[in-house]
């Protein structure tokens, strides 16, 4: 792999640019890999490279149906925080946190993370509450989280209308400065340069038709490029993870919703931070472009179409100008949907099944851009050793019924 | 956007007006004492979740606020039919398929 640095940009200048070393190869299928991922988007390819550089398993497939990082990783607002209310998550959330922070180096791909603080705001008492609870919470995990009145909230982001006037009063929020945002492509194409530097196989456009199972153990997956051979497989297919898992003749606690989001024509910079409310349903930034960078709920129906309801992104509009009021006569650019796997308790599945071998990282839902180093890391663990990574046991599919769930409703409803 | 045809108003409205409640036909179990954690978790949180002919129930919020069912695609959003809750769907999964392969037929001949 060519190394990127300032020495190497300038070098390329004198030749116009034109001698660029393609990001990663285009192999033919091998026959038989010691591992493979079906899904190349963030989470699958943070996979396949931690497992050729933490593991030594450099054998490995990743499968993906279209584009490297087309589907959610291209589509999410691309807000990277860990301030969840639950050990559980926090930790899951926090690990990946400090796997951000030194991604770009890792990669030797900058990832553009960007540490400007993210702001959840508390617009009733009972909102306050929950975020007293949730800082304290944060706290006692070491996850840097505090709570700020209105007045501290003003001084952060002079745009903000916190006055007592607004229909939706702000009273407070919490506040974690190490959160922030990355560049969601970046790190896409990052991780499948890495891992394709060393030695991973990068399948665009295979397409995995159905699973290969003996004795409920599983050795392959059939694809539209022929027949590939496995013992273990990780499918990390976020939307249409319960597509795959119907193949393999499995059910997921899983429903798969459009979740939108919208951005607007480029301006000044005015927003140096995210601001975030579930209360009025609604979270903002603002890209390096200078757009502001909106999004909301998921539409309630189920749908696999990448696009919801016009109702929907009113809704969020009407959250985004009750914060801002200021942002009214700004004109939307470009809209669009993910599919997004939520579980009930709004925490994933990270998880072995029925069927020996094969593994689940799924249910992300609408906020798993954030953990994309943190998942990968500790799933490729799971699938090195065959057994669930500490961090990733408690994220079972048996969850569902033995009623251990982590409800993280109140960190993840709205906040992304 | 939908337009949706509530089947007790008996008339075409947006879809503000409805919310989906999720999975259609998912029957209580009728002796929860007896129950395993097994059924009780799928009862409760597995679902069909499926790409393409889907089942599901709604509730006419700002209108009659009658729960209902409505058969839709899940990729091309189309609504197939609305039925009354107790009422099976005439549309199903398999129906389309037969559907098709008789209009191809028709074509072909």
């Amino acid at each position: 792999m060519q190394r990127y640095s300032g020495f190497g940009l300038v070098k390329h200048a004198l030749s116009h640019h034109e001698n660029w070393q393609r990001q990663w190869r285009n192999p033919t299928p091998k026959k038989r890999y010691d591992v493979i991922v079906v899904g190349g988007g963030g989470h699958g390819l943070a996979t396949a490279y931690y497992l050729a550089k933490n593991h030594g398993i450099t054998n490995v497939a990743v499968l993906e149906k279209g584009w490297l990082g087309g589907g959610n990783t291209a589509r999410n607002t691309t807000i990277v925080r860990s301030n969840y209310l639950w050990d559980e998550a926090a930790q899951l959330y926090d690990h990946s946190l400090d796997l951000w922070k030194g991604l770009s180096q890792d990669l030797n791909y900058n990832v553009m993370f960007s540490q400007r603080g993210v702001m959840n705001l508390g617009h009733t008492l009972q909102d306050m509450r929950d975020i007293q609870r949730r800082v304290h919470a944060n706290r006692l995990n070491g996850i840097d989280s505090e709570v700020i009145n209105a007045e501290q909230i003003k001084e952060i982001v002079p745009v903000i209308d916190t006055s007592k006037r607004a229909r939706y009063p702000i009273l407070g929020a919490s506040w974690q400065k190490s959160a922030g945002v990355a560049r969601h492509d970046a790190v896409a194409w990052g991780y499948a340069r890495a891992a394709d530097a060393l030695g991973v196989d990068i399948l665009q456009n295979t397409e995995v038709t159905g699973f290969k199972i003996r004795d409920g153990q599983v050795y392959g997956v059939q694809t539209n490029r022929g027949d590939i051979e496995s013992k273990t497989i990780g499918c990390v297919a976020a939307g249409n993870s319960g597509v795959l898992a119907k193949m393999a003749g499995l059910t997921l606690p899983l429903e798969s919703h459009p979740l939108q989001a919208l951005v607007s024509e480029p301006l000044k910079p005015v927003l140096d931070t995210v601001v975030m409310s579930n209360h009025v349903h609604g979270y903002i930034s603002q890209s390096d472009k200078g757009d502001l960078v909106i999004g909301a709920g998921i539409d309630g129906y189920l749908g696999y179409g990448q696009r919801g309801s016009y109702a929907t992104v009113e809704h969020t509009l009407q959250a985004i100008v009750e914060m801002f009021p200021s942002f009214s006569r700004v004109r939307m650019n470009r809209q669009w949907g993910g599919i997004v796997d939520t579980c009930a308790d709004a925490c994933p599945i990270l998880s072995k099944t029925q069927v020996k071998g094969l593994f689940f990282n799924c249910g992300w839902g609408t906020g798993g851009f954030k953990a994309t180093p943190g998942s990968g890391h500790v799933f490729a663990a799971s699938l090195a050793k065959g057994e669930m990574h500490p961090l990733a046991a408690p994220f079972s599919i048996d969850r569902f019924n033995t009623g251990a769930l982590v409800d993280e409703h109140g960190a993840a409803g709205v906040a992304h | 956007m939908f337009y949706i045809h509530c089947p007790y108003c008996g008339e075409y409205r947006g879809e503000e007006e409805f919310s989906p409640k999720g999975e259609a036909h998912i029957t209580r179990p009728a002796d929860p004492d007896g129950c395993s954690d097994e059924e009780w978790g799928s009862y409760l949180f597995f679902r069909q979740n499926p790409r393409g002919v889907h089942h599901e129930l709604w509730v006419h919020t700002l209108g009659c606020r009658k729960f209902f069912n409505i058969t839709r695609h899940t990729v091309s959003y189309e609504i197939f039919e609305t039925y009354r809750m107790g009422e099976q769907p005439k549309v199903t999964e398999q129906s389309l398929a037969e559907a098709l392969n008789k209009t191809r037929k028709e074509e072909s001949v």
